[in-house]
């Protein structure tokens, strides 16, 4: 990329940060709301999951009670011991018991297939959207802060369907199948519980807020370190080199302390809810105790029928207890659902259409009309630029840095749509053909020659879907880069390392070539590389260079002479429009901007030897 | 598996015995209500609420000693849960940071080599998912801790009661602890599985969001977005791997407090059947066997969790485990230009040879240039003298001190390296040349030499604007211009610039030679392909296949055909 910050990134004091840092907007029920709306995996069988669950949870419910009737009943009742009653109702226990089991197992089994498809599902659409992501929001955002959306926070997801998830449910229907029976021993007495219980919700919900805020900043500052992270493993050579190692050293203590810090702070609001829960639990315990036994006729109860129902009560703590320990995975998970979401709610924007044209196959020609360009609210970069480029022509594109070149080659491979004017291939608006045909038919080779971390064939092969490795060879044939890949330890099977870093610029160029020629394209856009590489492999780029331009309409950003020169027609940019266009002979004798810089051209590369 | 689970949980306890153990005081706090709640309750049954129901009246003082004593207890058993919630997270959370910062430290100071063969979303996966999971066995441990008493007290006083009953209750812990090993063996290797392929997920998302740009323009979303989903299935499958086990094993350890009780019923009912104990004696064995039924299920939890946080601490040990280089010498390079002679160097990749045999000597302000063609090894050499790589054999050495016996910071304080690859931090340009140090004339003098002084004042915060991580707000030769800078600020007493001015227009690199000749008292190592920059050399250094094949003067060499036709090419090329 020869000039990005006009481009894309006209604000030079523009804050590298996490643009997904701000989900002020969204409220916990929100979340939840629009998390289940997204995630059509979570409805499917989850009826039957949560009655399985509930199963399970009366099962809990049960054996207390029976275990209790036992004692009552069978060893300390009027009648004394009754072995025959003990056996046959520990018997039913038993049953209870592995009935419990089982139903616990279908229902965590059942989850687990659920919160899994839901995860993954989550996974891959935020994935997808993030790629959808104009090139401006991607160079605005760390790497790492990307990454952690679609794995740290869907982890955070993860560790709260393991234990979290199962948890909710079979706790509140133990809370809920107390009550009940609670209630059918008294509904008198279950109403003063329920009463003394109401002040909680009030302050639930300001807790609930106040720690879904700070769960969100954990979010965050996990984010953050991350994209240190990721920054500190990329410039790992640099930091080495330099001795930068104590400030990156201060500057990850610093982003790990803050990660620490906002964690306790999250946690200080975990820590102090649940005991207050507690406290209203006992205040209601010792409520229906002191009412039951006061106003004993009006409410009604026998003795028995009162220890029971305190029994209740005070079973009613455990659960309570239980759930307390998952909120804060609860509040976590809800924090990095929230993050997803706003990653989705990220504007896209390069649409693509419903049904898009099909450009006809051969070499295309371009029409722009009238183009300005700003990114969101931004300075115009590009400014009512019009020119129309033949079929099959050869164009070079040229200017200082931030001159709006980039740009507009650009725009030609939609990686951004012009804010006024348009942009037309054989007659068609690039906006409505189809995304599949435009790949198809136009290629940019970008300046920076990224590779992935597989091996040359596969690099190559990625050029175009379903291309095998007989298209591979032909391109690398076609190319005449057999020579080349001859002098590698593996030829085309050669690893070529993260970004492609185990090969030169130029050999990471000529990859890129290759990946060009084997689409095909009928517009080929060249960022051309303005790196000076060895000698061996700048004459096989050039080779390379003039072959992959046979037979299309080429748009060159030149930086070598030889490109202009040979060039149809050039365009020079200056401040965001076209203030020159013609050949070589007749720019190069007119004063202006081409012919400063083919003088400078001239200047180095002609020089004596 | 229980003595790594051990070793794991005494790593956090010696490290940070305070926090943990104001946890299990908070735990233990809140066993004692708890304890002390059940047994109010059953006073105030006995004594409240039976008497009043017999004979209707009752005690509005006794009431209210009730009420106070039911919330009382509650008050204590909360500010133990605060306590021990608060101080157990603090003991975790400061665990996580503690082996965080050891895991990036360590990154820090790993080898290149280590670098270049692991992928980025891997290490970010081991220092968030792995540091997180390895912890996950700390949070029921101030639990476990403090209830021990409360099991050892229970269970004797059960012996007392009958042999029998006891026994009972003991045999569940050794059937625990089988359920817990046979559990452990199993998930030990899926749950491995686990952590690895997060961090396969993570790789293939880091590196696809760093070439976002090329799958845009190859319009591969589509196959990315397989990738993807191919890797997160993987994941989920072991997930589910995982969770089968746990789904056998989780209802179980639910199951066997209960299954205790039961049997405590049974044994007990056949024992007052024959006449050793009383029903009260039953009562009492089963009341105090429900004290231990939580800490049993607790414990239960911890074995669950222990496999996970094992695996996970051992990937982050892998790494740690990874050796770091060191300097342990004392001396320092002394002043002015350095010489360098470099004395039978040998170094290999991979098992590879990349440099044999390479004896050279560059004089203190010497200027010389590194030529050689692709692969032949100009880039490992000038690595191997800023000592970012092992050689296998043969010396290095500046104004005659060798390499190893430089104190630590001086080789980076007197060698500077600008790499063919630019690297540049999302920061701003300054603090990209100054990496760390403070002075603003000297960072602006390096700027002006480095020929970036114009276009940086044109930007909108000077020398203060930010750049994009890894740059990407800036061209290619701007970039270049600013690490260039980033070397020149230091005043190196040896510059080494591979191949650092490629993307810089010719005219203006011409420019910055220039300056870097005057404004500089170096030597100075280029390795360059134009030939107007090899001219500026007084010597130059021929390498091919890893040897130095010739040195001279750029004259001299232009005698040998192979190193004519190599410089000579990018001329006929250009002007073709």
């Amino acid at each position: 990329m020869s000039n990005p910050p006009t481009s894309v990134e006209p604000d030079d004091e523009h804050e590298i940060s996490d643009p997904f840092d701000d989900v002020s907007g969204m409220g916990a029920l929100d979340v939840l709301r629009r998390g289940v709306a997204m995630s059509p995996e979570l409805r499917t069988g989850i009826a039957m999951t949560i009655f399985m669950a509930m199963l399970a949870a009366s099962g809990r419910l049960v054996i207390p009670i029976v275990t209790q009737q036992i004692l009552d009943r069978g060893v300390l009742g009027d009648s004394g011991y009754r072995p025959g009653f003990v056996w046959l109702v520990s018997g039913f226990a038993m049953l209870v018991i592995v009935g419990v089991m089982f139903a616990s197992r279908i229902a965590y089994l059942r989850l687990v297939n659920t919160a899994e498809a839901v995860l993954m599902g989550l996974r891959v659409r935020a994935f997808r959207h993030i790629h959808k992501l104009s090139m401006a929001d991607h160079e605005a955002t760390r790497r790492g802060v990307l990454v952690a959306r679609v794995t740290a926070d869907v982890e955070a997801l993860a560790a709260f369907t393991q234990w979290g998830a199962i948890s909710w449910i079979i706790n509140s229907s133990i809370i809920v199948g107390t009550l009940v029976v609670m209630s059918i021993y008294s509904w008198k007495l279950t109403l003063v519980v329920v009463l003394i219980h109401l002040p909680l919700l009030p302050f639930l919900r300001w807790v609930q807020r106040h720690q879904f805020n700070a769960y969100g900043l954990v979010r965050s500052r996990v984010a953050e370190t991350l994209g240190l992270t990721s920054e500190t493993v990329s410039g790992a050579p640099v930091i080495r080199a330099y001795g930068y190692e104590e400030p990156v050293r201060d500057r990850l203590d610093d982003s790990i302390d803050r990660q620490y810090r906002q964690q306790m702070k999250a946690h200080l609001w975990f820590a102090g809810m649940l005991p207050v829960v507690d406290f209203f639990s006992s205040v209601s315990l010792a409520g229906a105790l002191a009412v039951g036994v006061w106003w004993q006729g009006s409410v009604g109860l026998e003795v028995g029928e009162l220890i029971a129902f305190i029994f209740l009560v005070n079973l009613m703590l455990n659960p309570i207890s239980e759930l307390g320990e998952v909120l804060d995975q609860t509040q976590t998970a809800l924090a990095g659902w929230a993050k997803i979401l706003a990653v989705m709610d990220m504007p896209i924007e390069v649409t693509e259409p419903s049904a898009g044209v099909v450009l006809a196959p051969g070499p295309l020609d371009v029409e722009v009309d009238g183009v300005g360009f700003r990114y969101r609210t931004g300075p115009k970069v590009l400014d009512s630029v019009s020119v129309r480029i033949e079929a099959d022509a050869n164009v070079a594109v040229v200017g200082e840095t931030g001159s709006g070149k980039t740009t507009f080659v650009r725009l030609l491979a939609r990686l951004a749509d012009p804010s006024e004017g348009v942009v037309r291939f054989g007659g068609v608006d690039l906006r409505s053909v189809s995304p599949e045909s435009r790949h198809a038919s136009v290629r940019m080779v970008p300046q920076d020659g990224f590779l992935f971390d597989t091996s040359i064939a596969d690099n190559v092969r990625y050029g175009r879907p379903g291309a095998t490795m007989g298209d591979v060879e032909q391109a690398v044939g076609e190319l005449g880069l057999e020579g080349w890949l001859a002098t590698l330890p593996a030829g085309i099977n050669t690893q070529v390392g993260e970004r492609g870093g185990r090969l030169s610029a130029g050999e990471r160029q000529l990859v890129a070539l290759a990946r060009a020629q084997v689409a095909d394209p009928g517009l080929l856009i060249l960022d051309e590389a303005t790196s000076a590489v060895d000698p061996e492999t700048e004459e096989a780029l050039s080779a390379a260079m003039t072959r992959l331009a046979e037979g299309r309409t080429t748009v060159a950003v030149a930086h070598r002479l030889t490109t202009a020169e040979r060039a149809d027609l050039i365009l020079v940019f200056d401040s965001g429009s076209i203030v020159q266009a013609g050949r070589h002979e007749e720019l190069s004798a007119t004063e202006g901007i081409y012919q400063r810089l083919h003088e400078s051209w001239m200047g180095n590369t002609r020089s004596p030897t | 598996m229980w003595r790594r689970g051990t070793r794991l949980i005494w790593r956090s306890l010696s490290a940070h015995p305070i926090p943990h153990a104001v946890a299990m005081v908070g735990a233990f706090v809140f066993v004692l209500a708890a304890v002390g709640g059940a047994w109010i309750l059953r006073e105030i049954t006995d004594q409240l609420i039976v008497p009043a129901f017999a004979d209707g009246e009752v005690e509005g003082n006794e009431v209210w000693t009730a009420v106070i004593l039911l919330i009382g207890v509650s008050v204590v058993r909360g500010v133990g849960v605060i306590t021990r919630r608060w101080f157990l997270i603090m003991a975790e959370m400061r665990t996580q940071r503690d082996w965080r910062r050891s895991l990036l430290w360590h990154y820090l100071d790993l080898p290149l080599k280590f670098h270049r063969s692991k992928p980025t979303g891997e290490l970010l996966a081991h220092a968030d998912i792995d540091v997180q999971a390895a912890t996950m066995v700390l949070k029921p441990l101030a639990f476990s801790v403090s209830v021990v008493l409360l099991v050892v007290v229970a269970l004797i006083s059960i012996l007392l009661i009958h042999p029998l009953l006891a026994l009972v209750a003991v045999t569940l812990f050794p059937i625990l602890a089988m359920l817990s090993r046979s559990y452990t063996a199993k998930v030990e290797g899926p749950a491995a599985d686990v952590q690895q392929r997060v961090g396969d997920v993570s790789s293939v998302a880091h590196e696809s969001f760093d070439g976002a740009l090329i799958v845009k323009t190859l319009g591969r979303e589509a196959e990315e977005v397989e990738r993807v989903t191919a890797a997160s299935e993987l994941l989920r499958r072991d997930r589910i791997e995982v969770g089968r086990m746990r789904a056998s094993f989780e209802p179980v350890i639910d199951a066997l407090p209960n299954v205790g009780i039961v049997v405590l019923l049974l044994v007990g009912s056949w024992l007052i059947s024959r006449g050793s104990a009383s029903p009260g004696d039953l009562v009492l064995a089963i009341s105090l066997f429900s004290l231990i039924a939580t800490p049993l299920r607790i414990f239960g939890f911890f074995l669950e969790e222990m496999p996970r946080s094992v695996v996970s601490l051992e990937r982050v040990d892998r790494i740690l485990d990874e050796p770091v280089v060191t300097s342990r010498g004392s001396k320092s390079i002394g002043s002015g230009p350095a010489a360098v002679s470099i004395d039978h160097l040998d170094l290999s990749h991979d098992g590879h040879p990349v440099l044999s045999d390479v004896t050279i000597t560059v004089d203190a302000g010497e200027t010389v240039a590194l030529v050689g063609a692709t692969g032949s090894g100009k880039s490992t050499l000038l690595e191997a003298v800023a000592g970012l790589l092992d050689r296998d054999s043969g010396s290095i050495r500046f104004n005659g001190v060798s390499i190893d016996e430089l104190a630590p910071g001086e080789l980076s304080g007197a060698v500077a390296l600008v790499f063919q690859d630019t690297f540049l931090f999302a920061d701003s340009i300054h603090e990209n040349v100054a990496l760390g140090q403070t002075d603003s004339a000297g960072v602006d003098a390096a700027l002006t030499t480095a020929g970036a002084s114009d276009f940086v004042a044109g930007m909108r915060g000077g020398a203060r604007s930010l750049v994009g991580e890894r740059g990407v707000t800036l061209s290619g030769g701007q970039r270049q211009r600013i690490a260039l800078a980033r070397a020149l600020v230091r005043q190196p007493r040896l510059l080494l610039l591979d191949d650092a001015t490629s993307a810089v227009d010719p005219v203006v690199e011409a420019g910055i030679l220039d300056n870097l000749r005057t404004d500089l008292a170096t030597t100075l190592v280029i390795v360059a392909q134009r030939i107007s920059t090899i001219q500026l050399a007084d010597r130059v250094l021929y390498l091919s296949d890893g040897e130095i094949v010739a040195t001279g003067t750029h004259r001299e060499l232009l005698n040998r055909d192979d190193y004519r036709s190599l410089v000579t090419a990018y001329e006929q090329v250009e002007s073709r």
